[in-house]
């Protein structure tokens, strides 16, 4: 079959587009709606200037923290898909986003450190989280490599295995939390975004822009390692070290996402499917539009998550599981026929 | 000399896949391994690009010792088509070819390499096909399109006269394209590079070769010229094929061979012991 694939430029700009559309959306609509105008107009009267804050101290941070957990999710699933060879791993589903919030209830609990409760919170949880998902990625990775091959169906018993154990062991640690612990620890069952503060996008930036880059630095490397790890030692890649590489960054860009607002699934496996679609397996295209095209369908997730149940906020893990589920089967059972990366 | 391997053993476990084997390549030469199926002629080549240690003996590639050189750096200097890729994401022949260059072309300009991409495509029949996707080649046209992307890794490295080296290269060919493989192969180690492949077709192997290897048991049981090797004593004893004589090409000069019984062998003492 000949391939047509859209210009990179062109995919890019297109979800470049699609994010600032969603980010727009996700600032005007709500339980109070604002026309475009509120965006820029300067607030003069009372009511003006009670929107402006609306929007530039609740909507704006929590945007802004859908956009960077979506982009950081769909991103690391991608990453994972091509260590692993793996069209189904994700960091949800093969338990790295467990193993983070294990990590980050930890230091919570035993560090008796609320979130928001200053620097050390804002900075030991997140770290915590980042150890969780470097710890469970690791294991995962021993576990996958341990017979050489790594069948999709085995990645992801591990990951279910390996979340019920991280999901065990927070569980223990909430019945040892105090009030303010627990309330924290019972959101990240769901994954929720409602408690997305400009601090925490202060600390999310300087952790994610490295994994960023690494994951710049490892795309050519993941293309030629799905030809195989001989053929890609062959081409000149240093398998191991793209592996570490990899690891490091889906550690670094789930841990403290996962730390800010728990657990949502499926946009890591979801999103990069969808993208090979249209642009095809190439990672150095792949990862970015992963990330621009997850950035855009969890602000809007997100923004359906505020106003389906007006005045009760949905947790947008909630909403990403009823869309993403049905998706992922329908990838399971293409995958069962078809064996190979969509 | 590119290649050179001095005393080599390897063995997994308690077992020698290969013993004392020592050979040279010289740059223009096709040097063409054959023996029987477990003989080690496929651990050979993969010793030979570098891909594992060798248990003993020394392995010089461009005359640095192999196990010095860092993967990006054996790419530069040599190739290897292996017997089986696999296809499992959706690449494009092209996209495929491409990736050939990724650390030994980052010294290449991008219209270079866009320059030896459709080079390798056309030599090796694919740029037809260049925009298809991999998964839905069939096993011959998939294993030129690996070739594609092994030529372009030698050429658009600095020098680009490196070791090609080939784990059955016509294996899913048609005899056309068994000739086009081969010729390519050919005029790589005619401009001033090399080549080191394994063929089970021994006439090819006559026809295409300046010098065979023997391997058998995991030792050199032959190294010489394609007349000095292919005779009916070797067909007998490595083989087990009987030939009353090995004609002499008309037009070549090289010997050819067509067998017409085969002998009562032995083959459980051949794959080991």
């Amino acid at each position: 079959m000949k391939v047509v694939r859209p210009a990179p430029r062109l995919v890019l700009g297109g979800l470049s587009v699609l994010l600032l559309v969603a980010l727009l959306c996700a600032l005007m609509t709500g339980a109070t709606g604002f026309g475009p105008g509120a965006l820029w107009t300067q607030p003069h009267s009372e009511a003006a200037r009670a929107s402006w804050l609306v929007i530039s101290q609740i909507r704006a941070p929590r945007a802004v923290m859908a956009l960077l957990t979506g982009a950081a999710l769909a991103a690391s699933g991608a990453v994972m898909q091509g260590m692993f060879r793996n069209p189904l791993a994700d960091p949800g589903l093969t338990g790295v986003s467990s193993g983070a919030a294990l990590g980050a209830a930890l230091v919570i609990v035993l560090g008796n450190a609320g979130a928001g409760a200053g620097f050390v919170a804002h900075w030991a949880v997140p770290a915590g989280g980042i150890t969780g998902a470097l710890a469970s990625t690791v294991v995962l990775y021993l576990f996958a490599a341990r017979g050489g091959v790594s069948s999709p169906t085995l990645i992801i018993l591990a990951g279910v295995a390996l979340s019920a154990f991280a999901g065990a062991l927070t569980g223990i640690l909430v019945f040892r939390a105090n009030d303010t612990a627990l309330r924290d620890l019972t959101f990240w069952t769901m994954g929720s975004l409602s408690g997305a503060a400009w601090p925490q996008i202060g600390v999310l930036l300087p952790v994610l822009l490295p994994a960023a880059f690494i994951m710049g630095r490892i795309a050519g490397g993941l293309n030629v390692l799905l030809l195989g790890d001989e053929d890609a030692a062959l081409t000149g890649c240093s398998v191991g070290r793209i592996r570490r590489l990899a690891m490091l960054c889906v550690a670094l860009a789930c841990g403290p996402i996962v730390s800010f607002v728990g657990v949502i699934g499926f946009v890591g496996v979801v999103v990069p499917h969808l993208v090979r679609l249209v642009s095809g397996p190439d990672h150095r295209i792949l990862l970015p539009a992963s990330a621009l095209l997850g950035a855009a369908l969890l602000l809007v997730a997100d923004t359906l998550a505020r106003v389906i149940a007006i005045p009760s906020d949905v947790p947008v893990g909630v909403v990403t599981a009823a869309i993403g589920a049905p998706v992922f089967v329908w990838q399971l059972a293409r995958s069962q026929q078809t064996g190979r990366f969509s | 000399m590119i290649l050179t391997m001095q005393h080599v053993a390897y063995g997994v476990g308690e077992r020698l896949l290969l013993r004392d084997v020592s050979l040279n390549v010289a740059r223009g030469e096709v040097v063409v391994i054959i023996g029987p199926n477990g003989a080690g002629k496929s651990t050979l080549l993969r010793l030979a690009a570098g891909l594992g240690p060798a248990t003993e003996g020394k392995i010089l590639l461009g005359g640095h010792d192999i196990t010095a050189l860092s993967e990006a750096r054996k790419a530069g200097l040599r190739a290897m088509l292996a017997q089986n890729s696999p296809a499992q994401a959706r690449f494009t022949v092209r996209e495929l070819a491409y990736m050939g260059g990724l650390h030994a072309g980052r010294a290449c300009s991008a219209v270079a390499m866009a320059g030896h991409v459709r080079a390798a495509l056309e030599q090796v029949g694919l740029l037809a096909m260049a925009d298809r996707d991999i998964t839905s080649l069939s096993g011959g046209e998939r294993q030129r399109a690996h070739y594609a992307r092994v030529l372009v890794q030698l050429r658009s490295a600095a020098g680009g006269q490196g070791l090609l080296l080939l784990d059955e290269p016509v294996s899913a060919q048609d005899l056309a394209r068994q000739g086009l493989v081969l010729n390519v192969a050919r005029a790589h180690a005619r401009q001033g590079g090399a080549c080191l492949m394994v063929l089970h077709d021994l006439n090819w192997a006559a026809c295409v070769a300046d010098r065979i290897i023997v391997l058998r048991n995991g030792r050199i049981e032959g190294d010489g010229r394609p007349e000095q090797i292919v005779s009916a004593g070797l067909l007998r004893d490595v083989f087990g094929l009987v030939t009353e004589r090995v004609p002499v090409h008309a037009v070549t000069g090289r010997p050819f061979v067509v067998p017409h019984d085969i002998v009562g062998h032995d083959f459980s003492e051949q794959n080991g012991e």
